[in-house]
Order: structure tokens, then sequence, then C-alpha cells
């Protein structure tokens, strides 16, 4: 327990190191620091907050991670030095993708244009694992509720509605604004630092502050779950649509240039519509994850409730 | 004329929110339990984020960056005191009683 | 003046995570981490400022959102079962004084 505020803390100041980047900044803050955090206390919030101590050869293990480490730190001499013009990095990619990519995409983040447009295949890679870990979770966390345990749930959860009143008007005010910046994101990753990541994390982060403080029952009368999981599935899909429209269009597979006549407007149709479908995908992934943690929580709470 | 007395004033609130900041900082090393570095944290959170965030607005003739700053500002303004709120009650529920002086604490504790 | 005060916060922060490391109770580490994320609110904007990229204030926007969400996540699911009943919690506070 203690050392998770530690790895907080680590997480939120290796921000500063990627500090010029400010793309990677974004994504740290609203991941790194707000919903890992978040997951890793409500797994430890469902295992329980003691280890049993197990009793093994505690040696091998830290000689295993020394030997590990050593081997990191000896293949990082081999690497370029910070910010070296003749870094591999520099030469190749590089000055194609700052230079030309005004003209070839037209879109003001570069970022942007090499994540969607240059890198796309990589991207969907990325959209698809996210998906799969959604997938996951529902396959080994979800379960039936039963109606009854769902009434006793939610009287035990009114009582507690009845404190919290401060944090619980504060957030109502926030929460629009949360939304509202996350669209905001979402839609000006054209032009700064932004995209449907970051964006998809804090919509997410607005519903779980709505989640942990109205309590499950409530929030999931607001949301509907079949309806998040169909939403999960059409971000990945509309990704993929685009790709499969671009090769009925006579392109490749993900090349937004035939999406249009012209190809720097299609390069643009292209890219934001599939950072809608990151967007939705990964907003939807992050619910559905807390929502099957949260409601195992609820379980195991009625279930010390019930023996006590 | 204008931009001579912006600038001054400018550079008072950035000094007064970084004197702030840091009397906080010693604050929550110095004081002696959690609901003392709480005060410390909490009040001057607010005043030097206010006064910091003044300063740079002082700065700026920009619109959209006067406006960003001022949404930074109203949220720190919401949420600074909120937190505060809910780990002092957090805090307290949890047992974890303040720490006074001999004489105060036969009597009871008087949670206000 | 903008260097001076993104020094102070450095030094401010650095002064946080001390206290967020030795921490007697969890809610002393919650309290570093909460200030921790409201000086890096300040950070990000001052430093903005100083490289002449405004748009770093979003990041700051998302920092400060977010920072607000975790703590009260974490207020949440410290107790490992959400915020105990005041009741029960009174009377074994008065039992202790």
């Amino acid at each position: 327990m203690a050392m998770l505020s530690g790895i907080y803390g680590l997480l939120s100041a290796s921000l500063f190191v990627t500090m010029d980047a400010v793309d990677v900044a974004f994504t740290e803050a609203s991941i790194g620091a707000g919903i890992s955090t978040l997951l890793m206390l409500t797994t430890i919030a469902m295992t329980g907050r003691t280890e049993h101590s197990v009793r093994h050869k505690p040696l091998l293990a830290l000689a295993v991670v020394f030997v590990t480490g050593a081997l990191l730190i000896y293949a990082t001499l081999d690497m370029p030095y910070f910010g070296d013009v003749m870094a591999p990095a520099n030469l190749h990619v590089m000055p194609r993708y700052i230079q030309d990519s005004m003209a070839e995409i037209g879109v003001d983040n570069i970022v942007t244009s090499v994540l969607a447009s240059y890198r796309a295949f990589d991207t969907f890679g990325e959209v698809v694992v996210i998906f799969t870990a959604g997938i996951g979770v529902l396959a080994l966390l979800s379960f039936a509720r039963r109606p009854e345990d769902d009434a006793e749930i939610s009287s035990d959860n009114i009582s507690m509605h009845e404190q919290n009143l401060i944090v619980r008007i504060v957030s109502k005010i926030l929460i629009p604004f949360i939304l509202l910046f996350a669209l905001y994101v979402q839609f000006h990753g054209d032009f700064g630092p932004g995209g449907g990541f970051q964006a998809g994390v804090i919509f997410a982060a607005a519903i779980i502050l709505y989640a942990m403080l109205f309590g499950m029952s409530v929030a999931r009368r607001a949301i509907n779950q079949t309806f998040v999981q169909l939403f999960a599935a059409v971000g990945v899909l509309l990704y993929g649509m685009v790709g499969v429209v671009s090769m009925l269009n006579g392109g490749n597979f993900l090349d937004y240039n035939v999406l249009s006549e012209d190809p720097v407007a299609g390069q643009h149709l292209g890219i934001l519509i599939i950072e809608l479908g990151v967007g939705i995908a990964v907003a939807t992934v992050v619910i559905i994850i807390f929502f099957n943690f949260a409601d195992r929580i609820d379980i195991l709470k009625h279930k010390v409730n019930k023996k006590l | 004329m204008m931009d001579i007395a912006l600038n001054i004033s400018s550079a008072i609130c950035l000094f007064l929110g970084s004197f702030l900041c840091l009397s906080g900082g010693v604050g929550i090393i110095r004081f002696p339990d959690f609901y003392t570095r709480m005060h410390a944290a909490g009040v001057t959170d607010t005043l030097a984020a206010s006064m910091i965030l003044i300063g740079l607005m002082l700065q700026n003739p920009d619109a959209i960056v006067i406006s960003k700053l001022v949404m930074i500002l109203l949220m720190t303004l919401f949420i600074s005191p909120t937190t505060s709120h809910a780990m002092a009650k957090a805090a307290m529920n949890s047992g974890l009683l303040p720490l006074l002086d001999k004489k105060e604490n036969k009597d009871g504790v008087k949670s206000s | 003046m903008l260097i001076a005060a993104t020094i102070a916060i450095l030094v401010v922060m650095a002064l946080t995570i001390v206290r967020g490391c030795m921490g007697p109770t969890l809610y002393d580490r919650i309290l570093a981490v909460n200030m921790f994320g409201t000086k890096t609110v300040l950070l990000i904007s001052l430093l903005g400022f100083v490289m002449g990229r405004p748009e770093f204030l979003d990041i700051a926007i998302v920092y400060a959102l977010i920072n607000f969400i975790s703590v009260i996540g974490v207020l949440r699911f410290s107790d490992s079962f959400g915020f105990k009943p005041p009741h029960q919690d009174k009377a074994s506070g008065e039992k202790g004084s």
C-alpha cells in the first residue's frame, strides 16, 4: 500500500523528463498518474492489503534482478548520446516527418500525423490490444448478479451517500467540464497535444469519478453496460473500416489519400475518424475494466457485511 | 508605463506565490501530525496557486491563454478544499486522532 | 522571476517527496501525493511560460482533474471497502482517546 503512492510519485516525476514531448506528457498525466493508480488500488481492495508471507529464497530473485539491471545499463552504453544529431532516430525518418508531414498530411501536430497516418498500422495494433484487454477482463471477472443482492447492495450504497456531500456536489459541478474537456482534447488533437487515447482516458475518468461517488448501481443505471460493450467493438471496427474503405477505394489498407479527391483532405478525414475510433475504444474499455473490478468489490463487501 | 506596472505586479504576485509555496513545503516537513500538515498544505495551496496563476495571467496578453489559466485557477479553487475535506474526513473516520495537549486529550476529543 | 518561481516549486516538490517517503501514516502519504499534484500543475504552467509554449496549459488542466480523481479514488478504496460509516468509528475513537 505504501509503495503505491511512491509509484505514483515516480510516475509523475517521469512526466518531467518527458516534459518536452507534449503528447507523451499528456498520456503520462492521464494514464500513468490517474487510471493505473486507481486500477492498482481496486485490485488491492479486492485481494486484501496484506500478503501471505511465503518463505522462499529471495536471494536468487535479487540476483536475477541485479543481473538484468546490469545488462540493461550495459545496453544503454551503446545508445547514442541524448540529443545526438547523428543518432539513427534523427537521421532516417525524422527529417521526412518534420519536413514533409505538413505537405502530405496537413496536420499541425506532427505527433498526431505520425501516430495516425505513417504508423497507422501500429496504432491499429495497439487499439486491438486494448480491446483484447477489455475482453479478457470481461471473460475473467464478469458474472451474473442476483437481483436480491443488487437491492441490498444499493441500500448499502444509499446509506453511504448521505455522507460525502461536499465531494459529491463538487464532483457534480466538475463532471460536465471534464467531459467537455475530453471532447476538446479529442478533436483538438490535430492542432495541439491530444488525441484519441488521452481523450478516451479523460472521458472514462469522469465516468469513473461518478461511479465511485454515487455507487455502482446508480452508475449502472446511467450507463448501460451492453451499450458500453457494443461501443468498444464499434470503436475498433470504426478504425478497421477506415482501412477497408481505403482498400475499396483502390489504396492500401489505412491509406487515407484515397478517401477524398484531395489527398490532404483525405488524410484529414481519415485521421479524424480513426482518432474517434481510438477514443471510443479506449474510453469504453477503461469503463468496462473499472466497472467489473468495482462490481467485484461491491459483492465482496456485501459478503463481509452479511457475515458480520 | 503600463508594461512596467504589469511586469512589477506580476513579479510581486509570483514572488508571493513562491514564498507561500516554500512556507507550505517547510510546513509539510516540520509540523508534528497529519492535521497540522494538512493545514500547511491546504491553506498555502489555494493562495499560492492563485498568486502564481494571477502572476502568469498578468504576463500574457493572449485571450486563450488567459482563459485557460482562469480555468486552472477555478479548478484549483474548487478541487483543493474538496480534497482537503475528503482527506480529513477519511482520516478522522479511520480513527487517526489529532495530536493535542495532554490536558485537552484527557477531556476527550472534540472534533468540530 | 519565472525561473525563480520554478526553482521554488521544484524545491517544494522535493520536500513533498521527502514527506511522502517518510510519512508515518497512510494519510500523510496521500496528502503528500495530493500536494505534489497541485505543485505539478503550477510547475507545468510555469514551464510553459518559461519555454514559451502555452499549449502546456492543456496538460496542466488534465493534471489538475486527474489528480482530483485519483485522490478521491485512493480515499474511496484506501480503507479497503470505501468510506466507513462514521458512527462506528466515532465510538471506537472515543474509546481510544
